[in-house]
């Protein structure tokens, strides 16, 4: 027999205080007001005083309203009717389909063993030469986007998700704009995928406490459907609201804040997360993609910094491109080795031009004059920018690699390039054919 | 929680949830009340509940099979638990750390009536190429007789090998294994030495720009995505040291995974053996408990000690230990103690002093020496060297290999800064040649910086001409491509040999009609170079690249008068 709370000692931001016994931390209660009922979870048990975050808000509950302990951990479904549905942050139906409760797990469970983790070794072929050529997305890889309001984050994301090859794509959506959410559904309603994908959607409107749980309910799902030895893609936008949400619970709780008001927490709350994408060892795999808008495109901001040492790596996506330098996959190394010989020549030299060209540019703004290596250089730049770095460049790996070899030719002898001999002698375009391309 | 008899500070207790048992350890006692820290999820766990004291400090066990093994951060065994609690690490198991079953081939050193002190050897068997000594427990005081000594032949780990008396009259039985409180340093030791010898990492910039001595200690600090982790990795793969132990801090547990996977197959050339049999892995990663991603850099330098105590060169590798001092800020935090900087606990520095500490070179009882090496890489919020815990270790080690993010975007790796990384211990090449190289590197600089100013055309041709130098440098030499076969490792004798050959190109004078001539002599000096790189030292294709080097060089050598 639960036993009934009606005393509220205290509401603050969404925590409220009520007197109980024999409540297990993490537990779930059902807070009923006059106006609705909502799920509320034990976030601090102290000297009889038991602490409940509200998923709904605290907004309309007063003093004498019900708490009703469930003895029991919050939980999502992870039975397969899952598929093609949508729901809120704290696993209520969305789209006004019956609600799902059969083969429950409890979120945020324990961490994988790594003994029980396998070395990443697929590539996921994106048709985006900056990813597939530069930083090779790999299965089982965690991966940020770094960006700021108003790039087409979202459109990326959408589309790395269309083009990847997966048994099931999950989306997690955080403080996302309503209008965001419907283009989401959309497109993957176009490309038929959403048979296959799961949604967890927060809008800018919902509670802020829902907007907490979206990563874990992804996450259970997504861990339950890859140990059925399925490829799971989950995509995450825009984690700096969840963050932010986490930053609004601890002030509440009167907790010392660490940086910038965050809590010194953050880097572990974080990683619990992020730590999930895993390749199992006879099992399926998942693979994470999340949006991270850096606040005043500072990537020094708590929030992608911690983030960025957690992930494997990140993508910059700056005025509609992803940025060749500061992106980085971790994993590549883990594939790139394996696709072509000439894979990660072409990556390391066309970056190192690119860099130069940056410089040459720079000097350029400031009117030196341009030397005849400086020249080079600025096609190279203008080529690079046009032929790979555009987002609406879409071809396969293969074919990236060859239009790579044609530019740097076309710019430059093969000695300048200073490439091994040997990938000289093999891929360096002749002549005539350079003439052809350029 | 609330308590009834005495209890220690760091004691160990169990939380016990239902059938759970959960480790945790005392952080803080004051009056009647002790606060705990508990190792795993606290979820579900009610007021009230019960808590059962060990009266023992958070220890590891020591002894013999540790090599190979991969442990978390309280030394729970990661394949073992895997096969009790499948894909996931299920809370409130504990497996005992070494396999109790094991048999070993023991051999006495000492007889019975011999006088012994704690950290003596009694006995050893043979682990892997080691031979592991059996030792006086560290925790005996002052000096026991033998009263009795097993024979050589085969004893199970915990069988007694002996039989010990102290001048009371107190009796003791010895077994081949024993445990050490992990915050306590192992001082059974003579003396400790000013770390002289240099360890070899086979990273040329290391070894020869910023050496790394035996004993010594050294930190990585770079923002992410510098390569920090690589470079540990590589320096864990190539470094001469007897063991490697890794902790593996809060970091990713997929970098950990690579090394659980490839390190049984890498076979070490000095030994022949595969990687694995001198490595000891201690993985707390980042989803893993935080409390014990604070015991797990510990449990790493304990194991260290242990192995130096038989007269070995261990290396420990840190990664990160910025993670290992947010694990002290959180449950600082948890304490509601008054925060220092950042929230760091006023307590960081000395913490991280007293670790760092820990490394040495060490005269053992006995005479014969062994020693610590201690590297730490950390993780500066926002790639800044100014936060607490980079300063805090700058202090205390003695060689800081900085890792630049201008030099990572650029694809220069290792991105080790050559111009603000420091070290105090002795380089392998010639100290004059050195800081030659030195000079160059910085008046390089300084002509790059100008000419962005003054573009290439304000730019004299002498000028010029050191800048090209330098970067020609930059990229034959203190560029390294850690995942070649050839280039990733490169011996003492491999640098000692190229230093002397590209410092001699340093010196040359050349003589060049423009620009543009000169940048394209030192792009095929460069070609030729990296070539050489990749060539095994000293076979077919080395000595043909190095004909063709000379060749090169004297094309536009200025003649001598």
């Amino acid at each position: 027999m639960r036993k009934v709370y009606h005393r509220i000692l205290q509401i603050a931001g969404n925590v409220i205080t009520v007197e109980a016994e024999n409540v297990g931390y993490n537990d779930l209660a059902e807070v009923s007001s006059a106006r609705n009922t909502s799920l509320a979870q034990v976030i601090r048990i102290q000297d009889g005083k038991v602490f409940l975050q509200v998923f709904a808000g605290s907004r309309g509950i007063s003093t004498d309203d019900e708490v009703r302990f469930l003895g029991r951990p919050m939980k999502v479904s992870s039975s397969a009717d899952l598929l093609g549905r949508v729901f809120t942050g704290s696993g209520e139906p969305r789209d006004g389909r019956p609600a799902i409760h059969d083969d429950l797990v409890s979120i945020g469970g324990p961490s994988v063993n790594p003994a029980k983790r396998i070395v990443p070794r697929n590539m996921i072929r994106t048709g985006i030469p900056m990813i597939d050529v530069f930083n090779t997305l790999v299965v089982s890889q965690k991966l940020p986007i770094f960006s700021v309001a108003g790039e087409p984050y979202n459109e990326l994301l959408a589309r790395i998700a269309m083009q990847a090859e997966v048994d099931v794509i999950i989306l997690g959506g955080m403080g996302l704009k309503h209008d965001d959410y419907l283009t989401f559904r959309n497109t993957l309603e176009e490309h038929g995928a959403l048979s296959r994908s799961v949604l967890f959607i927060h809008t800018a409107s919902d509670p802020v406490v829902e907007c907490l749980l979206v990563p874990d309910m992804c996450l259970a799902v997504a861990e339950s459907y890859a140990l059925q030895d399925k490829k799971v893609l989950v995509l995450l936008t825009d984690m700096t609201n969840f963050a932010d949400a986490l930053k609004e619970i601890s002030i509440t709780m009167e907790q010392i804040p660490s940086n910038r008001g965050y809590p010194g927490d953050l880097y572990s709350q974080l990683a619990a997360r992020y730590e999930k994408a895993v390749d199992f060892d006879g099992a399926g795999s998942i693979t994470i993609l999340a949006v991270t808008t850096m606040p005043g495109d500072d990537v020094t901001h708590p929030i992608p910094d911690n983030t960025g040492y957690i992930t494997e790596g990140q993508f910059y996506l700056r005025n509609g491109r992803i940025e060749p330098f500061g992106s980085l996959s971790r994993l590549k190394q883990q594939v790139n080795g394996k696709t072509r010989a000439d894979h990660r020549a072409i990556m390391d030299t066309m970056i190192r031009f690119y860099s130069d060209f940056k410089e040459t540019l720079e000097k350029q703004s400031m009117g030196f004059r341009m030397s005849s290596w400086d020249r080079k250089l600025l096609k190279f730049g203008k080529l690079f920018e046009e032929k790979m770095m555009d987002l609406s460049v879409n071809i396969p790996l293969e074919e990236a690699l060859d239009q790579g070899w044609r530019i740097l030719a076309e710019c430059f002898d093969a000695t300048e390039s200073g490439i091994k001999s040997d990938l000289i002698a093999r891929f360096w375009p002749k002549k005539d054919h350079s003439e052809k391309n350029g | 929680m609330e308590f009834d008899s005495s209890v220690e500070q760091n004691e160990v207790a169990f939380a016990l949830l239902g059938d759970l048992r959960l480790k945790a350890e005392v952080i803080r006692v004051r009056g009647k009340r002790a606060d705990l820290q508990v190792f795993e999820s606290t979820e579900g766990l009610k007021e009230g509940d019960t808590v059962e004291f060990t009266g023992e400090l958070l220890s590891v066990e020591l002894g013999p099979g540790l090599l190979g093994r991969v442990y978390d951060g309280l030394q729970n065994p990661l394949n073992e638990l895997a096969q009790q609690a499948g894909f996931f690490l299920k809370r409130g198991i504990y497996l005992e750390p070494l396999d109790k079953s094991s048999t070993w081939e023991f051999t006495p050193l000492v007889k019975a009536g011999d006088k012994v002190r704690a950290g003596d050897k009694l006995g050893s068997v043979p682990e892997g190429i080691f031979k592991h000594f059996i030792m006086l427990p560290f925790s005996f005081r002052g000096q026991w007789e033998v009263v009795r000594i097993a024979s050589a032949g085969s004893y199970g780990l915990h069988e007694s090998i002996a039989k010990v008396r102290d001048a009371n009259g107190t009796e003791k039985e010895i077994a081949m294994t024993q445990k050490w409180p992990v915050k306590v340093p192992i001082s059974c030791y003579r003396e400790k030495l000013l770390p002289s010898q240099s360890i070899t990492t086979q990273q040329r910039i290391i070894d020869t720009f910023f050496p790394v001595a035996q004993g010594g200690t050294f930190c990585t600090p770079g923002p992410f995505g510098a390569g920090k982790t690589v470079l540990q990795h590589a320096i864990s793969q190539h470094a001469e040291a007897d063991i490697v132990i890794i902790a593996a801090c809060g970091e990713r547990a997929g970098e950990v995974v690579e090394i659980l996977r490839e390190y049984p197959e890498l076979i070490d050339p000095r030994t022949g053996q595969s990687l694995m049999s001198r490595s000891v892995i201690i993985c707390n990663t980042s989803s893993m408990p935080v409390a014990a991603r604070e015991a797990s850099v510990y449990t790493a330098v304990t194991i260290a000690e242990y192995y130096r105590q038989m007269g070995l060169n261990c290396l420990l590798l840190a990664d990160s230990t910025s993670r290992w001092a947010q694990a002290l800020r959180e449950m600082s935090g948890r304490l509601e103690e008054i925060p220092g900087e950042e929230a760091f606990p006023a307590y960081l520095e000395s913490r991280i002093a007293s670790f760092y500490e820990r490394a040495g070179l060490v005269v053992l009882n006995d005479g014969t020496r062994g020693s610590v090496t201690i590297g730490g890489s950390v993780s500066p919020a926002g790639g800044n060297f100014e936060e607490p815990v980079t300063q805090a270790t700058l202090k205390v080690v003695g060689a800081f290999l900085g890792l630049s993010r201008e030099r990572s975007s650029a694809r220069r790796f290792p991105a080790i800064h050559p111009l603000n990384s420091w070290s105090k211990y002795k380089s392998i090449v010639d100290a004059g040649k050195l800081a030659e190289a030195r000079a160059l590197l910085r008046r390089g600089n300084e002509v790059a910086q100008m000419m962005k100013v003054v573009g290439e055309e304000g730019t004299n041709m002498d000028d010029f001409v050191l800048y090209l130098k330098s970067e020609f440098l930059d990229f034959v030499y203190l560029q390294q491509n850690t995942f070649d076969k050839v280039d990733s490792a490169t011996s003492r004798e491999r640098q000692i040999y190229m230093f002397d050959k590209i410092s001699s190109i340093l010196q040359q004078k050349f003589v060049f009609d423009d620009k543009d001539q000169a940048r394209r002599y030192f792009l095929e000096l460069r070609l030729i170079l990296t070539d050489m790189n990749y060539a095994p030292f000293k076979e077919e294709e080395f000595t043909l690249l190095e004909r063709k080097m000379a060749d090169k060089i004297r094309e536009r050598a200025e003649k001598d008068a």
